[in-house]
C-alpha cells in the first residue's frame, strides 16, 4: 500500500488523499511537519487564523517492529511562541497512521461558523463529522466515547478544554495503550486544533501494515538496536525510576530552579524524587515500569496510584514534577499527582502551566507551596476559561506581563524548564537557540554536562557548550524524524552499534542507502528550515536571547550567572 | 575528618540514604566508594559540594560526597 498525504480542508469540509512530492518523501516525524509548514504556511500568519495548517505526522520508522518508534509530531506555528513549532508524544497515533498509510494529515482552513467537528481516519481517508456531544469535556471522556463510537483498540487524538478554549499553553493529548494520555505538550499546538474547530480524531488502522522493503537486513538491525538500548544502563534506571530519577542528581548539581527560578537546590527534593516515587507507587501496587507506546524497551513511564489504591496518573516526568515542586516550592507528591491527572484531562502543558504558576506565585496572585490552590485553579479557573483561568493558561509569560514580574523564565515566550542555565551553562545555548523556544529536549546538553553521558563538559564552564548544543540540536532534529524516542539518545551516544543499526533499519524500511553524514545533514537541513521560517516571521538574532535576570542574578549555591554574550550565542548558527 | 556521604537510587538499595562518616585525612573519593561496596564501574557521576569529581579527588573536612548510579532523563 503506498503512502498517501491525507488533507483536510476546514473551510470547505472537504478530505483528499494525495501523492507524496518528491521533496517530502525522505521525511518523516518532526523533518515532515517544519517541511510542510515552511512550504504551505505563510510565516506572518496569525497562529489562531485560517493560514496556519496542523500537521500531524508518525516518524519513519513508526508502525514497524522497531523498537522505540512510536512517537508521532504535531506541527503548526506556534500561538505561545509564533515560531514554527513541532511537538510530539508516545501514544498510540502513530503505528495507528503508519500503518494506514497516512505520511502526513495536513488539516488547513478554518470553519467559518460555531460548529466544532471530530475526524475519523482509516487507510480509505478522512471523514469529517460534526461533534456536539463532546464540546465541553475532558479528554478522558472523549476517549471514552470514541473507544464506544468504534472500538477498543481506536487510536485517539484529542483535545480538552483548553485547547477548546484556543489558550497558549493548550497541548494535544494522545491516548495511550492503557486509554490514558500522552501530550504533545509544548508552544500551545491545541489551539491550534481548537481553531480548527477540531475536537478529537478517531484512527481505525484495521488490518494493515507497513512495507518493509528488506525484511532480513531489518530484522538483524532491530536485534542490534534493542539489545544496544536494552543494555544501556541509562535505559534501566529510567525503566526502574523514570525520567524523575533526575530531581535528585540535578538538585545536587545546584541547577534545580527553586520558587521561580530564585534558589538553585530545593528543601524538600527528597519527597518528590525518583526514588521516593518509586517507592510510593509500589506500595499502593501501582507500576513503576510502563511503556507508552507498543514496542517500547525502555518504559519510563509509571502508573502511578493514589493512597487508596486507585489509578491517579501516568506519565509523571521529571520536568512536569519539578515545575509543580521545586518552581512553586510545592513537596507533596499526591498534589503534584493530582495536578498532573487535571492537566491531562484538560488538556494543557505540565511545565508551561507551572512555571506560569509560579511566575504568578511571583505576582502575588496565590502563595507559592500552596497546592491546594493551584489544584483548585486548574479545575474552577482554567479549565472553565475565567479571568484568572485564561491568563494562566496562556503561560507564564503572559502571567508575568499581566501582573508586572520581572523575574520571569522565558525564551521566545515559552516557559524553562526544569535545569537553570547559570548552573549549567550549556542548556541555556539550547534554550537561547532552539527554534522553538525555551526547550530542553531540543538539544539535551544535560546528557554530557551533569550526565556524563557522551562525554563530559564542565557546567560552570562556557568552553565548548555551543559546540556541544549544536551537535545535540543537530541530532536530535533527525531522531524527532524517525519516530523514535529521544531516550534511544543515551544508548546512541555511548554504544557505537546503536546509531549505526538505526540507519540500517531507515535503509531497509525504504529500500535506501543512508550514511551517517546523511543522518547529519538531514538534522541541519531541519533546522535551517525552522530557522529560515522564524527570519520571515520576524525573528532575529536578538531573539535567541535569555532573560536579562540570568545574567544579573547570581543563583546560590554556586552564586552563578549566565554570561554568553550575544555574539558568542550567534556563533551557534555558524554551519 | 567528618564528611557528609549522600547514596541515590539503587545504591541506596541495602546501604544508606545519607550519612556523616568519619574518614582518615587524605581519603579519596574512589576509595569511600570501593569502601561502600560499590563497584567503580557502575559509578555514573560523583560530585563534592556540587561539582563533578572522579575516583581520584582527596575529599576534606566538612565535605559534601554523593554517589550516583548511572542515570538519565530529560
Amino acid at each position: 500500500m503506498a503512502d498517501k498525504i491525507f488533507r483536510v480542508n476546514m473551510t470547505d469540509l472537504t478530505t483528499s488523499l494525495e501523492e507524496i512530492p518528491a521533496d517530502w518523501a525522505g521525511h518523516g516525524g518532526r523533518g515532515l511537519t517544519s517541511t510542510i509548514i515552511a512550504a504551505e504556511v505563510p510565516p506572518t500568519c496569525h497562529p489562531l487564523g485560517p493560514n496556519n495548517k496542523l500537521v500531524i505526522a508518525p516518524g519513519l520508522l513508526s508502525g514497524t517492529a522497531a523498537s522505540n518508534s512510536g512517537r508521532i509530531s504535531c506541527g503548526a506555528k506556534s500561538p505561545l511562541t509564533g515560531t514554527i513549532k513541532e511537538s510530539n508524544a508516545g501514544g498510540t497515533s502513530a503505528q495507528a497512521l503508519a500503518k494506514m498509510g497516512c505520511k502526513a494529515l495536513i488539516i488547513e482552513g478554518q470553519p467559518k461558523d460555531d460548529i466544532w467537528y471530530s475526524l475519523h481516519v482509516t487507510s480509505e481517508g478522512v471523514t469529517i463529522e460534526k461533534e456536539e456531544e463532546l464540546i465541553g469535556k475532558g479528554n478522558f471522556a472523549v476517549v471514552e466515547a470514541l473507544e464506544k463510537r468504534n472500538s477498543e483498540s481506536v487510536g485517539v487524538i484529542t483535545i480538552g478544554q483548553c485547547g477548546e478554549m484556543l489558550m497558549s499553553a493548550a497541548n494535544i493529548s494522545i491516548k495511550d495503550p492503557d486509554s490514558h494520555f500522552r501530550s504533545c505538550g509544548r508552544g500551545g499546538l491545541g489551539a491550534v486544533m481548537g481553531s480548527k474547530k477540531i475536537k478529537s480524531i478517531a484512527l481505525d488502522a484495521g488490518d494493515n501494515n507497513v512495507d518493509i522493503a528488506d525484511k532480513d537486513a531489518f530484522k538483524a538491525a532491530n536485534k542490534i538496536f534493542t539489545k544496544a538500548l536494552v543494555d544501556h544502563p541509562v535505559s534501566q534506571a529510567l525503566g526502574t525510576y523514570g525520567s524523575n530519577v533526575l530531581v535528585n542528581i540535578i538538585n545536587e548539581s545546584g541547577g534545580f530552579p527553586t520558587k521561580n527560578f530564585s534558589l538553585g537546590q530545593f528543601e524538600g527534593h527528597e519527597k518528590i524524587s525518583g526514588e521516593t516515587m518509586h517507592d510510593i507507587i509500589v506500595e499502593r501496587g501501582g507500576k513503576p515500569t510502563h511503556a507508552c507506546h507498543k514496542g517500547c524497551v525502555i518504559k519510563c513511564s509509571q502508573i502511578f496510584n493514589d493512597i487508596k489504591g486507585k489509578y491517579k496518573t501516568s506519565g509523571m516526568e521529571y520536568e512536569s514534577i519539578w515545575a509543580m515542586g521545586a518552581d512553586c516550592t510545592v513537596d507533596n507528591l499526591d498534589d503534584i499527582a493530582e495536578m498532573d491527572s487535571i492537566m491531562d484531562d484538560i488538556g494543557i502543558d505540565s511545565i508551561e502551566t507551572a512555571v506560569a504558576f509560579a511566575v504568578a506565585m511571583e505576582g502575588g496572585a496565590l502563595d507559592f507551596g500552596d497546592s491546594k490552590e493551584m489544584i483548585r485553579v486548574l479545575k474552577d479557573e482554567i479549565a472553565r476559561g475565567t479571568a484568572l483561568g485564561r491568563t494562566i493558561g496562556n503561560g507564564a509569560g503572559h502571567v508575568g506581563r499581566t501582573y508586572g514580574v520581572a523575574r520571569v523564565p522565558v525564551v521566545k515566550n515559552q516557559g524553562i524548564p526544569a535545569y537553570d542555565p547559570r548552573a549549567i551553562k550549556g542548556i541555556g545555548i539550547t534554550y537561547a537557540t532552539s527554534t522553538q523556544g525555551a526547550d530542553h529536549t531540543m538539544g539535551y546538553t544535560i546528557a554530557t554536562e551533569i550526565l556524563g553521558v557522551g562525554g563530559t563538559a564542565d557546567p560552570l564552564s562556557k568552553e565548548g557548550q555551543v559546540e556541544l548544543s549544536r551537535n545535540l540540536q543537530i541530532a536530535t532534529a533527525a531522531i524527532d524524524s524517525t519516530g523514535m524516542c529521544l531516550f534511544i539518545a543515551f544508548a546512541a551516544l555511548d554504544d557505537g552499534t546503536c546509531l549505526p543499526a538505526l540507519i540500517d533499519m531507515l535503509n531497509a524500511r525504504f529500500g535506501i542507502e543512508l550514511t551517517t553524514d546523511d543522518v547529519t545533514n538531514l538534522g541541519m537541513s531541519i533546522l535551517k528550515t525552522e530557522h529560515a521560517f522564524n527570519k520571515a516571521a520576524g525573528f532575529t538574532n536578538l531573539d535567541d536571547r535569555l532573560p536579562e535576570f540570568f545574567a544579573t542574578e547570581p543563583i546560590p549555591p554556586h552564586n552563578a550567572v549566565w554570561d554568553f554574550t550575544g555574539e558568542e550565542i550567534d556563533t551557534f548558527w555558524n554551519f | 575528618m567528618q564528611v557528609q556521604l549522600k547514596l541515590f537510587a539503587f545504591f541506596r538499595e541495602g546501604r544508606f540514604i545519607k550519612e556523616d562518616r568519619e574518614l582518615t585525612e587524605g581519603t579519596s573519593a574512589g576509595e569511600v566508594v570501593d569502601s561502600l561496596d560499590i563497584d567503580r564501574e557502575e559509578v555514573g557521576v560523583l560530585m563534592l559540594n556540587s561539582r563533578h569529581c572522579d575516583f581520584d579527588t582527596i575529599l576534606q573536612e566538612g565535605d559534601t560526597y554523593a554517589i550516583f548510579p548511572v542515570i538519565g532523563g530529560g
